[in-house]
C-alpha cells in the first residue's frame, strides 16, 4: 500500500464514486452535530488527506472493539474509514505475525515518529509488573508506554481502554487500568462502550483526518458529539417514564406495549452515549427498543454498579443483615446503659444524705 | 473518585451504613430512655395511663382553641412540610423501588407531577420557618448549631431530589449521588440530633398523656 496516496487517489482507485464520497462526507458532517455548509470543507481536506499511520494495540480485551469496528456488509463509513487509515499494527487483522509483525509496528513508529495515531483496545494489568498480559515477550505496560512516545494522539476504544472496564472489575485480580492511568503526557480521546457503536469510532477518526485536531471532549475525555447527551435524555421511551408507566417483568403487559424499563434496571439515566439516536448496525435498534434496559457500558465501573436488574433507587448490597444485627446491638447497649442508669439514680437517691444547717459552715 | 464510583458507594457501603447507624441509634435512644424508667408514683391512680396517652398523640396534632397567629403558622407550616416530606419519600415511584430493595414489597405510587408541587410546598415551609426563626428575636435567642444544622440536612434531599428530576446543573450520575448521599448524612445524623423525634415523637406524647391520666387529668 503506497502510503502517499491520499484519501481521494484511493478512493478513485477503488470505484468509489464522487456521489458515494459526498455522502460519506455529509454523513460525517451531520454526525459531528455540524452545520451542511461544512461538508465541502470536508471533503476538500479529506480528498488531499494523507493516509496518516495507525497502529492499534490490543491488550486485556475481548476484541469485541475490533469485531464492531468491522461488522459491516455494505460500503459503510466504517469501511471507507479503514480505507483512509493505513493501518500498520492490528492482531485480529494484520497479516503478518510473529517477528514480522512486531518489526512492522517498530517500522511504522520509526517512519512516522510524532505523527502516528496510537489506537488502543483492552486494559493495561499492572499487578506483578504486568505479566498477566504479554506480546512478544514485552508487557502490555512496557509496549504501551514505549508506543506512545512517539504518538500523535491515542484513541482510547472500548470502556476497558478509556476506563478499566471488565477486567477492572471487583476484585480485579490482574491490577488493571485505563489507557490514561498511564500516559499522561499525549492527548487521549476516550471512546467509550462496550462496544462503542461503530460510527463513534470512525466520527472520531474522520474528525482527526479532516482537522486534525481531537473533537471536544467531555470531563472523561469522551467526545461531546457522541457523549453528550444521556440515553435518558433522548430515549424514545422516555414519555412513558415521564407518565409513571414502567414494565415490572420482562413479560408483562407494560413490557409488550414498550413501557419504560426503568424498573428492571435501566441505567439511562446515568450513561452517556449514542446508542439512542445513533443506534446500532445501521441504525436498526439498541438494546432498549429490543426490550432491555440500558445497562451503561459507556461508564466507568459499570460492572461494579450492583448488577443490571437493579433499578438506580435499589440498594446494591443486602442490607438485611447488617440491619438485623443493628437493631440487637442497639436494644442490647440501650437496655444496657438504661438499667445501669437506673441504678445509678437509684443509688444516688438512697445514699443522699440531707443538708443540716451545720454543712453549710 | 470518579461520579460513578461515588454512587455506587452510596447505592451500596454508604447505604448499609448509613441504616446501620440509623437503626442502632434509634433503638439505642429509645430502650435507654424505656430502662432508665420513670420514678414510681406513690399516689393512688385516678384514671388510667393507655388510653389518655393515645388520645394524647391525636389531640396534640389538631389545631387548639384560643391558638394565637403564630400558632396557626407554626402548625400551618409544619403540615405542609411534613406531608410534603413524607408523601415525596413514600410514594414516589423511584422511591418505592428503593424500599421495595429493602423490604421485599412495595406500594402504589403517586403521580409525578403531584409530588412535585408537594416538594416545592415543602422546600417554602423549610424556608418560612427558617426566616421565622431568625426573624423573631425570642426563637433567633434560644436557636443554636444544631437547629439549622438539621434545617439544612432536611432540606437538602428535597432539593437535590427536585433538581435531579429537572436536570438542573449538574450531570445525572452526580446529582443522584448527591441526592443519595444527602439523604444517608440525614439518617447518620439522626439518631443524634432533634431529628429522633421522628421515632420519639408519638413515645414522648403518649407518655405526657399517660402521666396526666394516671393524675385523672386531660392533657
Amino acid at each position: 500500500m503506497a502510503k502517499n496516496e491520499t484519501l481521494g487517489e484511493v478512493m478513485r482507485r477503488q470505484g468509489i464514486s464522487r456521489r458515494g464520497f459526498l455522502k460519506f462526507c455529509t454523513a460525517t458532517a451531520s454526525m459531528m452535530a455540524m452545520p451542511p455548509g461544512m461538508v465541502p470543507a470536508i471533503a476538500a481536506a479529506l480528498e488531499k488527506a494523507r493516509r496518516p499511520s495507525v497502529i492499534w494495540l490490543s491488550f486485556q480485551e475481548c476484541t469485541g472493539c475490533t469485531e464492531s469496528l468491522t461488522r459491516s456488509h455494505s460500503p459503510t463509513v466504517e469501511n471507507l474509514i479503514f480505507n483512509a487509515i493505513s493501518l500498520d499494527y492490528h492482531h485480529t487483522l494484520q497479516a503478518a505475525s510473529g517477528t514480522a509483525a512486531e518489526e512492522a509496528r517498530e517500522h511504522a513508529m520509526k517512519e512516522n515518529d510524532g505523527k502516528y495515531l496510537l489506537v488502543v483496545d483492552g486494559s493495561i494489568p499492572t499487578r506483578d509488573g504486568g505479566v498477566y498480559s504479554t506480546i512478544a515477550g514485552m508487557t502490555n505496560l512496557q509496549i504501551l508506554e514505549e508506543t506512545a512516545k512517539g504518538a500523535a494522539a491515542i484513541i482510547a476504544v472500548g470502556t476497558c481502554a478509556a476506563f478499566g472496564g471488565i477486567p477492572k472489575a471487583k476484585p480485579n485480580p490482574t491490577g488493571a487500568v485505563a489507557v490514561s492511568d498511564i500516559i499522561t503526557d499525549k492527548p487521549i480521546i476516550n471512546v467509550s462502550g462496550c462496544p462503542p457503536i461503530p460510527t463513534v469510532i470512525t466520527g472520531v477518526l474522520a474528525n482527526f483526518l479532516t482537522f486534525g485536531t481531537i473533537p471536544d471532549l467531555d470531563k472523561y475525555g469522551r467526545p461531546l458529539a457522541f457523549f453528550g447527551d444521556t440515553i435518558h435524555d433522548r430515549c424514545y421511551r422516555r414519555r412513558f417514564y415521564d407518565q409513571g408507566l414502567f414494565a415490572e417483568t420482562f413479560d408483562d403487559e407494560g413490557a409488550r406495549k414498550g413501557w419504560c424499563l426503568y424498573k428492571l434496571g435501566c441505567k439511562g439515566p446515568t450513561t452517556y452515549n449514542a446508542c439512542a439516536t445513533t443506534k446500532w448496525n445501521q441504525g436498526t435498534s439498541f438494546p432498549i427498543q429490543s426490550g432491555h434496559g440500558c445497562f451503561g457500558c459507556s461508564e466507568p465501573d459499570f460492572w461494579d454498579a450492583g448488577g443490571f436488574y437493579k433499578p438506580l433507587p435499589a440498594a446494591t448490597i443486602d442490607v438485611g443483615g447488617a440491619a438485623g444485627v443493628a437493631i440487637a446491638a442497639g436494644a442490647a447497649a440501650g437496655a444496657a446503659f438504661g438499667l445501669y442508669e437506673r441504678n445509678r439514680r437509684k443509688k444516688a437517691q438512697s445514699s443522699h444524705e440531707p443538708l443540716t444547717v451545720d454543712d453549710l459552715d | 473518585m470518579t461520579a460513578a464510583e461515588l454512587l455506587n458507594w452510596a447505592r451500596g457501603p454508604g447505604l448499609q451504613i448509613s441504616l446501620v447507624v440509623f437503626v442502632l441509634g434509634m433503638t439505642y435512644r429509645v430502650l435507654q430512655n424505656y430502662f432508665i424508667g420513670r420514678k414510681a408514683s406513690l399516689a393512688e391512680a385516678r384514671g388510667s395511663q393507655w388510653g389518655p396517652g393515645i388520645e394524647t398523640v391525636w389531640r396534640r396534632s389538631l389545631f387548639h382553641p384560643g391558638m394565637t397567629g403564630k400558632g396557626y403558622f407554626t402548625l400551618i407550616a409544619g403540615y405542609t412540610f411534613h406531608i410534603g416530606f413524607l408523601v415525596t419519600l413514600f410514594f414516589l415511584a423511584q422511591h418505592i423501588e428503593l424500599f421495595k430493595s429493602l423490604l421485599g414489597f412495595g406500594w402504589p405510587a403517586l403521580a409525578e407531577g403531584l409530588i412535585e408541587l408537594l416538594a416545592v410546598l415543602s422546600i417554602a415551609a423549610l424556608v418560612a420557618v427558617l426566616v421565622d426563626r431568625l426573624v423573631d428575636p425570642v426563637r433567633r435567642k434560644i436557636s443554636d448549631f444544631q437547629d439549622y444544622f438539621t434545617w439544612v440536612l432536611t432540606v437538602a434531599p428535597l432539593i437535590t431530589g427536585y433538581m435531579l428530576v429537572n436536570g438542573m446543573a449538574m450531570r445525572y450520575t452526580e446529582m443522584l449521588a448527591l441526592h443519595i448521599l444527602s439523604f444517608e448524612a440525614l439518617l447518620v445524623a439522626a439518631p443524634f440530633t432533634k431529628l429522633s423525634h421522628m421515632v420519639t415523637i408519638f413515645i414522648a406524647r403518649w407518655y405526657n398523656g399517660a402521666i396526666a391520666g394516671y393524675k385523672g387529668v386531660q392533657s
